[in-house]
């Protein structure tokens, strides 16, 4: 085992916290959507949900933390899926050249874009849930400090898997794609599906039997799912939409995200392979 | 005993049906200086791609440092320096952080990394630039970062491809000082050039290749003196007869003709011949207008082996390494 990819993985580090600009966006734009979207929307959800009887031992959850899920995962998706893009950059600009060029193997080179990728969505969650207690947000009500550990042990592990596969993802269109206006638009085409065929804004009980079925196999459904279920706990209802987990769920769930970041990895590595430079 | 750092049995090399390798064999022994000289689409970038297992070879045979660039690629990268046609630095970190990244990449330990840059850094005298951002250096120093580098690792050969390529001649004259200093300090080195002075200056062989083939390799002093002493360069009232007087004469050795001179390759020394070539020609009543004598240069060694003029085999594509890559220090 060669752990060349720690080399990749500070060089991305070091320029992310180089850039007090894009370090603050990155970190300030989470902060604003829970400000902004979330306190305006909760309000109006909650005066919905006021109207709706209470079911017998189930636990309310507002809107605000029900969304809070939503906002991390929507974050951790556009980093993620835009993270590539720095690859074709540097394809662009031969600096992934002399990467290309060195002894390293082409799997150091994806793990260790990734492993930066998942940091840098670490950091992204801790700021919401910090910044979402701080505005309300129910996260890890009446848990124990034990109970809240684990809970965000299991948030960061989905986050984890979830950050890998599209970054696999859009770092292999990045590697396979010439021109930086064809890169945009296939990832704000696939950003698009993945973002409203889901969960992860508001429930999908209602939604149309075909995209509702789309929405169970949509990896940010899964990493919401995860989310909620660590975050809010397996029973629970909001705007009168009951949700109860099982285990069962969860495990199908974490299952599916695996198996999503384990085959974009093999489509990255396809991709890297083919690279000539 | 010198062994051979590098050895090529009959390259080729096609892309589609273009040939841009055609059966090429040479070799390049330890601690010389071996270049590569031959106009923009000879084939000497292909060469280069395949020798650092950039591009998979097709057909022939070559060895770097004893290993088959073909089984043992990773051996072959661990033993060699590149520095590329195009810049590619890291502009968004530091000079010590571009080293620090390549010695991390090839897996150097931590001190020896930090000895090496200080190495590297004193040689190609950027100690005062180690913070800098590498976007805000001079295009000669990116160059000279670039091939600290390509030393980090200690290579057995570094590997430049047009190392000087849109530098004014200053930069370029500095650039060849450090390339001299790191053949002094043992290090064996393949460039490749389409500039004349640089082959002429700088290396201990040269192979000029034209058309994806080596046309003749020797040191710059042999290949100008197959050319002959001298040369002289001479306009007459009418040429075509003061070749035929000119051939006759014993120690001309060749006579070529352009579209306005003749070019008159003298074996001896043409203080002794001039005076008989202007008697002669005077004889058959043909006047002399011009006449110019100089000592053969890798110009005339080019031109007299590739019949062609370097610069008209030149492409007029833009380089896309020119944009990138500043002009002077």
């Amino acid at each position: 085992m060669n752990f060349e990819f720690r080399a990749i993985y500070w060089r991305d580090m070091v320029k992310f916290f180089r850039y007090k600009s894009m370090l603050f966006s990155s970190l300030i734009q989470p902060v604003m959507w829970l400000a902004f979207f979330g306190l305006a929307m909760s309000e109006s959800f909650d005066q919905l949900t006021a109207l709706i009887p209470p079911i017998d031992g189930v636990q309310i959850v507002d809107y605000l933390s029900y969304m809070g899920a939503g906002i991390i995962s929507m974050n951790v998706l556009f980093s993620s899926l835009f993270g590539g893009t720095v690859l074709m950059f540097d394809k662009q600009f031969s600096l992934l050249r002399e990467t290309l060029a060195s002894p390293v193997s082409r799997v150091n080179i994806i793990l260790g874009v990734g492993l930066s990728g998942v940091t840098k969505a670490y950091i992204q969650t801790s700021i919401i849930i910090v910044f979402g207690k701080l505005l309300g947000m129910d996260f890890f009500m009446g848990y124990t400090l034990t109970e809240t550990l684990i809970a965000i042990a299991g948030i960061f592990l989905f986050v984890g898997l979830f950050t890998l596969g599209f970054l696999f993802l859009s770092g292999s269109i990045a590697i396979t794609i010439e021109k930086p206006e064809g890169m945009q638009s296939i990832l704000t085409l696939l950003s698009m599906p993945i973002f409203f065929v889901s969960n992860a804004l508001y429930p999908i009980d209602a939604f149309p039997a075909f995209l509702k079925f789309l929405s169970m196999f949509n990896p940010l459904t899964l990493l919401a799912n995860g989310i909620r279920y660590f975050a809010l706990g397996d029973n629970f209802s909001v705007i009168g939409n009951h949700y109860v987990y099982t285990t069962m769920d969860i495990g199908m769930s974490f299952l599916g995200l695996l198996f999503f970041a384990l085959s974009m990895l093999a489509v990255s590595l396809w991709r890297f392979n083919k690279v000539d430079i | 005993m010198t062994a051979n750092v590098i050895e090529v049995n009959n390259l080729e090399h096609s892309y589609g049906s273009v040939k841009a390798v055609d059966n090429i064999s040479f070799s390049v022994q330890e601690g010389e200086i071996f270049s590569f000289l031959g106009p923009n689409g000879a084939g000497k970038s292909t060469v280069i791609n395949i020798l650092t297992t950039l591009r998979k070879i097709q057909k022939g045979e070559a060895r770097v440092n004893g290993y088959d660039v073909a089984k043992e690629s990773k051996s072959v990268r661990k033993s060699i320096g590149i520095v590329f046609q195009m810049l590619c630095l890291d502009y968004e970190m530091t000079v010590c952080e571009n080293l620090e990244y390549h010695g991390k990449i090839y897996s150097m330990p931590k001190n020896e990394r930090k000895k090496r840059i200080e190495e590297l850094l004193k040689l190609t005298e950027l100690e005062n630039k180690r913070d800098t951002l590498a976007k805000d250096l001079s295009g000669g120093m990116k160059r000279r970062l670039e091939l600290a580098r390509g030393l980090m690792t200690k290579p057995a050969v570094l590997f430049l491809d047009e190392p000087t390529i849109g530098f004014d001649i200053q930069t370029r004259m500095r650039m060849w000082e450090y390339l001299r200093e790191i053949k002094r300090a043992g290090t064996t080195i393949f460039l490749t050039t389409h500039y004349m002075e640089e082959a002429d200056q700088l290396s201990d062989r040269i192979s000029i290749i034209d058309h994806g083939k080596i046309i003749v390799t020797g040191t710059a002093d042999e290949l100008k003196n197959k050319l002959g002493k001298d040369l002289i360069y001479l306009e007459t009232s009418d040429n075509k007869v003061a070749v035929d007087i000119l051939r006759a004469i014993k120690s001309v050795k060749n006579v070529t003709e352009d579209t306005k001179s003749l070019r008159v390759m003298i074996g001896e020394d043409v203080t002794h011949v001039l005076p008989q070539i202007i008697e002669q020609i005077r004889q058959a009543e043909i006047d002399i207008t011009t006449i110019n004598i100089k000592k053969p240069s890798m110009d005339d060694v080019f031109v007299h082996y590739t019949g062609h003029d370097l610069r008209e085999g030149e492409p007029q594509e833009k380089h896309e390494g020119m944009e990138i890559m500043g002009g002077s220090e």
